[in-house]
């Protein structure tokens, strides 16, 4: 009968069962009252129905006994599915750290996704079970959203922002995505589909594939020299600007005595705005990239920085100084 | 049985508000709040058929998966002018601007607002903002969405942004002239005896709803122009490629809009909290638990904006907030429908029009209210976010709950706008058709929702088509009951049976004057000395007091 | 078709001359503090009205300090300083004008109210200038804005958010400050009839409080524009 006509979507990744929980959990309650209700309302409408033309009813003021009990009772177990649905989001907002990392672009009217080994695809999506898989998304002009029912996620997809969003494909398929925020004329069939593969088919097809993947670490290290990022950032840290070795993911002090995480953001604001954070210890001096590079150009940028964690930082006091927290 | 006893009125009074003076210029330079009045009902119910044309357009077109009635452009533009039209234009002035217009000065026993010309300027302005979204609706028409989310409306959209946008920014002030007036009006101007604490609940209701719209609406005001000026001058401060922050735009936008939400339900529940009593005959159940409901949700109400915007990437503490918030923000609401239930408790309950509507709304916005329940729980609002589960939400409050309030007010106070009855019978079957069209409509969509179909899509999936068809269906009865009622309550102002001053009968002020009353409201003005919906003590009613019926079910005479 | 003056027309004519009782309220008590109250209802609107612009100066402001406080020294303090005299001066002398309306110092009311309705005009004779000024740096945000020769991309696109804002908030404080102009000159025009006494000064009263609020937004406005970064 599910299948007949479904009261909801497949359950296709980590989330899905809890998201359901919770609807079956609200949904039994509010059913409840509001049959509850109902109930008393149509009892209430039949049994004191006017008997003679003049009848008044009998004046019950209130009770304030009655009142606190159903101002308590609703709070209390509003407070149960606020609990229950904070902790499904706190969840859901915080990825694993380690995730298997796809990089998505959402623009008018398509979606365009990048595997870790720079294959790309258009209004698809491979993922393998089992893995947790955290989107790191952009787009390239306004406010999209990428919405999977199936896995029960979505998140909106912000320009100037990038938003990511994770979860763990538990079943084999092929399930819908969709755009949920409202992009303009096409914004209803700016859809695709997920495939979620064993993690074998999945290294399968990802090496062999038969579009050329470009490794988006070489595609950048390519472009740091195209726009002569590396004449000022020497590895050994003894140009104008702080090496990136060993950068992204630790801390680093700025001029204003105030410290921030190499994170995904840092690195793309440092491109796009590099006045708004000034490392320690070195002048305003690079240029601002805003409006001259695409999303694409900065995503293979920040993954040849990425790839540079895997260096060693330079001695303290000839880089850019990283507390060596991380 | 109806509560119309066999003979009431048997003529009109001689003079009357509406034929104290003639012509066209009476009307149009008038400062009585009855006439102003009826000038909104006019131009409200003008938008409402706008607005409701394109809802048949939007739901025609969604009977097949790929939509062959309109294109995508058409399409988006059709959601986008029904909102604009039915938010702006219809729903938050609908019950303030009539009915409230009409009733506040002799709810208290006034002989007007405090600032007539005010309140008229009130109705040009909104006719000036109407004037210009008319405008941008028909040279390109509007495909932003009502929300105009930045930068898809400031840079991107080729439609008609700009003049919609003076458009609703000049309606504002239609808004927030309204809101003082009414603020003062309550405050000031009350009769001799007129207590705050015997006000009646549609008084408190208006007085909420109108501190919503002083601080709300020049909110969205000075957003909407900000957005204006980017687009105008391609200034940046909601487009990222400039520094600008689009997410800046949806704060500033929802710390309005969505105190609006409620601007649009608290004067319908004003409205069910007059009518219960009337047609229970007996008091409210819990008068002020009622009344700081009202200033409760209005003022909670003000912290909950962000629950629109928790998959924005916003931080997951802010998120955490607003959800606790917006579950606070339901918990007034289920105490008046809890009230408004106690109060049927050994009535004695008739089945008039306006109880109908009343209990109506009563079904319809537990439904509506209660799946804000869903919306709020973060976890939840990940999948239904943006889905159709959120448009049947917003459309069971607004439409089950708003316009039910308003169609029940307009019957409840019918005898008192025109001196005329409308026909029973007949209302009761529009009543009824209203509800069921109304849940045949809607109900499909959370399960739609649920399933995954998103909101504002021309086309979907084919397994989706079975519940679209469905609701497709719902409102086909649902324009049914709409339009019996305009039919017939035109008919009964000249065919009607003449109703007297207290028809069935109430307890409120409004009630001790003529039916239609005279400009001046009152012959001398009233001293108050009961309190509100006391039925056991107002012999002046004609109805059998201290004779009670204390065992309902099978009372003796 | 031309307006009757009727008897009824010339009566009610009479009663807004001398400022009796208006039809709808019951007591001149009851009419002064429903003036009184609405005009500070309107008040409240009003500061939500520019609060939602504060807003987003602060969050703006606090997103780019640097270029902010660069394109704020790029701005006359010297004007922006003495308008803030000059507007100070004129809620004085308004206030003064109420005063003498209370006091029944008519001949002094009109004194006063040409005293504000100057320094006012003083105002916006220096707004004038200084977005003259502006117009003439290119700091007027559009096609032709150039923060400063050789300004990059993401600088010129800060500097023109602080310019937005700069042009939308004195731009709109100025309207009020237009609108106020107005309501002082119809005010001037009563005083010159007599029309204001202690028994009856609500107009004089409630001008006052609207001017005294525009004035408030400037002094609010002064320091988040032109005293950013000064040392």
């Amino acid at each position: 009968m599910q299948s007949q006509m479904p009261l909801y979507p497949e359950q296709a990744s980590n989330f899905a069962p809890n998201v359901d929980a919770l609807m079956a959990y609200i949904t039994a309650v509010c059913v409840f009252f509001a049959v509850a209700i109902t109930a008393a309302i149509i009892l209430f409408f039949f049994k004191y129905h006017r008997k003679k033309p003049g009848d008044i009813g009998v004046p019950i003021h209130g009770d304030s006994r009655l009142e606190a009990l159903w101002l308590v009772i609703p709070a209390v177990l509003a407070l149960t599915m606020f609990a229950g649905g904070a902790v499904v989001y706190v969840q859901f907002r915080r990825p694993p750290l380690d995730t298997l990392d796809i990089y998505v672009i959402g623009k008018q009217w398509m979606w365009k996704s990048q595997q870790p080994n720079g294959l790309k695809e258009i209004n698809e999506l491979h993922v393998p079970i089992g893995r947790d898989v955290k989107l790191i998304m952009a787009s390239e002009d306004v406010i999209h959203n990428f919405s999977i029912p199936a896995f029960r996620t979505k998140m909106d997809v912000v320009p100037g922002h990038y938003n990511t969003m994770w979860f763990r494909p538990t079943r084999a398929g092929r399930y819908h995505f969709f755009c949920s925020q409202y992009c303009g004329t096409n914004h209803a069939i700016m859809g695709g589909w997920v495939t979620v593969m064993e993690p074998s088919e999945y290294a399968a097809w990802l090496s062999g594939s038969s579009t050329a993947a470009i490794d988006p670490v070489v595609a950048g290290e390519k472009l740091f020299a195209e726009k002569a990022c590396n004449t000022c950032h020497y590895p050994d840290g003894k140009g104008r600007a702080p090496s990136l070795n060993g950068l992204y993911g630790k801390k680093v002090q700025l001029a204003d005595g105030s410290t921030v995480t190499a994170d995904d953001a840092y690195i793309r604001e440092s491109i796009l705005n590099p006045n708004a954070k000034i490392v320690a210890r070195y002048q305003a001096l690079m240029p601002a990239f805003q409006g001259q590079l695409t999303e694409e150009q900065l995503l293979s940028l920040m993954s040849y920085v990425k790839s540079l964690q895997a260096q060693s930082p330079p001695e303290a006091g000839a880089g850019f100084a990283p507390t060596g927290k991380k | 049985m109806s509560s119309i006893p066999s003979t009431v009125g048997n003529e009109l009074p001689n003079e009357h508000y509406l034929n104290a003076t003639y012509g066209i210029r009476s009307w149009l330079l008038t400062t009585d709040h009855k006439r102003i009045a009826l000038l909104y009902l006019a131009s409200v119910t003008f938008f409402f058929f706008i607005g409701g044309a394109f809802a048949t357009m939007i739901r025609i077109h969604l009977l097949t998966p790929d939509g062959y009635l309109v294109t995508p452009e058409t399409y988006n533009k059709l959601f986008t002018m029904h909102g604009v039209a039915m938010i702006f234009f219809f729903l938050i002035p609908s019950i303030p601007a009539v009915l409230g217009n009409f009733l506040i000065p002799l709810m208290i026993g006034a002989k007007d607002l405090a600032f007539p010309k005010i309140n008229l300027l009130s109705w040009y302005i909104y006719l000036i903002g109407g004037c210009f979204v008319l405008y941008s609706f028909s040279t390109g028409g509007l495909d932003t969405g009502w929300t105009f989310y930045t930068p898809l409306s400031s840079v991107y959209s080729n439609s008609a942004v700009t003049p919609a946008v003076i458009g609703i920014f000049i309606n504002g002030f239609s808004s927030i002239l309204t809101g003082l007036n009414f603020i003062v009006t309550i405050h000031t101007m009350r009769a001799p005896g007129m207590t705050w604490f015997r006000l009646p609940l549609f008084v408190w209701a208006h007085y909420a709803t109108s501190v919503i719209f002083i601080l709300g609406t020049p909110v969205i005001a000075i957003t909407l122009l900000l957005a204006g000026l980017e687009r105008m001058f391609h200034l940046g401060f909601f487009n990222p490629v400039l520094g600008g922050d689009p997410i800046l735009f949806q704060h500033l936008f929802w710390f309005y809009s969505h105190p609006a939400v409620y601007i649009m339900i608290l004067p319908a529940m004003g409205v069910i909290s007059e009518i219960i009593p009337t047609f229970a005959r007996k008091p409210i159940f819990g008068y002020s638990f009622i009344a700081g409901s009202s200033i409760a949700i209005a003022v909670i109400g003000f912290f909950v904006w962000a629950h629109h915007m928790f998959l924005t990437g916003e931080s997951s503490y802010a998120a955490l907030t607003f959800s606790l918030l917006s579950y606070l923000v339901a918990i007034p609401s289920a105490v008046k429908v809890f009230n408004w239930t106690s109060t049927l408790y050994k009535g004695s309950i008739s089945y008039d029009t306006p109880m109908l509507y009343a209990l109506g709304f009563i079904g319809l916005f537990l439904i509506g209210g209660l799946t804000g329940l869903f919306l709020a729980c973060l976890g939840l609002d990940i999948h239904i976010h943006d889905t159709y589960f959120v448009v049947a939400h917003f459309h069971y409050i607004m439409v089950g709950g708003a316009v039910m309030g308003y169609v029940g007010g307009l019957h409840f106070w019918w005898p008192k706008i025109t001196g005329r009855l409308y026909p029973e019978a007949m209302a009761r079957i529009a009543a009824v058709t209203l509800f069921v069209g109304f849940n045949l409509t809607f109900f499909p969509q959370f399960i739609l929702g649920y399933l995954g179909m998103p909101r504002r899509y021309h086309s979907y999936p084919p397994e989706f088509q079975v519940l679209n068809v469905m609701s497709t269906a719902g409102a086909s009865i649902l324009a049914l009951g709409y339009l019996l009622p305009m039919i017939y309550l035109i008919w009964s102002m000249r065919y009607g049976r003449i109703a007297g001053r207290n028809p069935w009968p109430a307890t409120g002020l409004e009630w001790a004057t003529d039916s239609p009353p005279l400009t001046e409201n009152f012959d001398k003005t009233p001293e108050v000395t009961w309190e509100p919906y006391d039925y056991s003590n107002r012999p002046d009613l004609g109805l059998e007091v201290g004779q009670p019926s204390l065992a309902p079910a099978h009372g003796d005479d | 078709m031309v307006w009757q003056v009727t008897e009824q027309v010339e009566e009610e004519r009479r009663v807004h001359r001398t400022g009796e009782l208006f039809g709808q309220f019951e007591t001149m008590d009851q009419q002064r503090e429903s003036a009184s109250l609405g005009m500070w209802v309107f008040l409240v609107t009003e500061v939500l009205f520019f609060g939602g612009m504060f807003m987003t100066y602060t969050l703006n402001r606090s997103t780019y300090p640097g270029i902010f406080a660069e394109a704020s020294r790029s701005i006359r303090l010297s004007l922006g300083a003495i308008n803030t005299v000059v507007l100070i001066g004129s809620s004085l002398t308004m206030a003064m004008a109420v005063w003498a309306s209370q006091a029944g110092k008519k001949k002094l009311i009109p004194l006063f109210l040409i005293g504000t309705l100057a320094l006012g005009t003083v105002f916006l004779g220096i707004k004038a200038v200084e977005y003259h000024d502006k117009y003439v740096e290119h700091h007027i945000p559009g096609p032709s804005f150039s923060f400063e020769p050789g300004a990059d991309v993401a600088t010129n696109a800060h500097a023109q958010l602080f310019f937005s804002l700069y042009f939308a908030m004195t731009g709109l404080h100025a309207l009020h400050m237009i609108i106020g102009a107005g309501l002082l000159l119809w005010l001037l025009r009563e005083s010159l009839r007599g029309r204001f006494t202690p028994q009856y000064n609500t107009p004089v009263e409630l001008v006052g409080l609207y001017w005294h609020f525009v004035d408030i937004v400037w002094i609010f406005l002064f320091p988040l524009l032109y005293l950013i970064d000064r040392h």
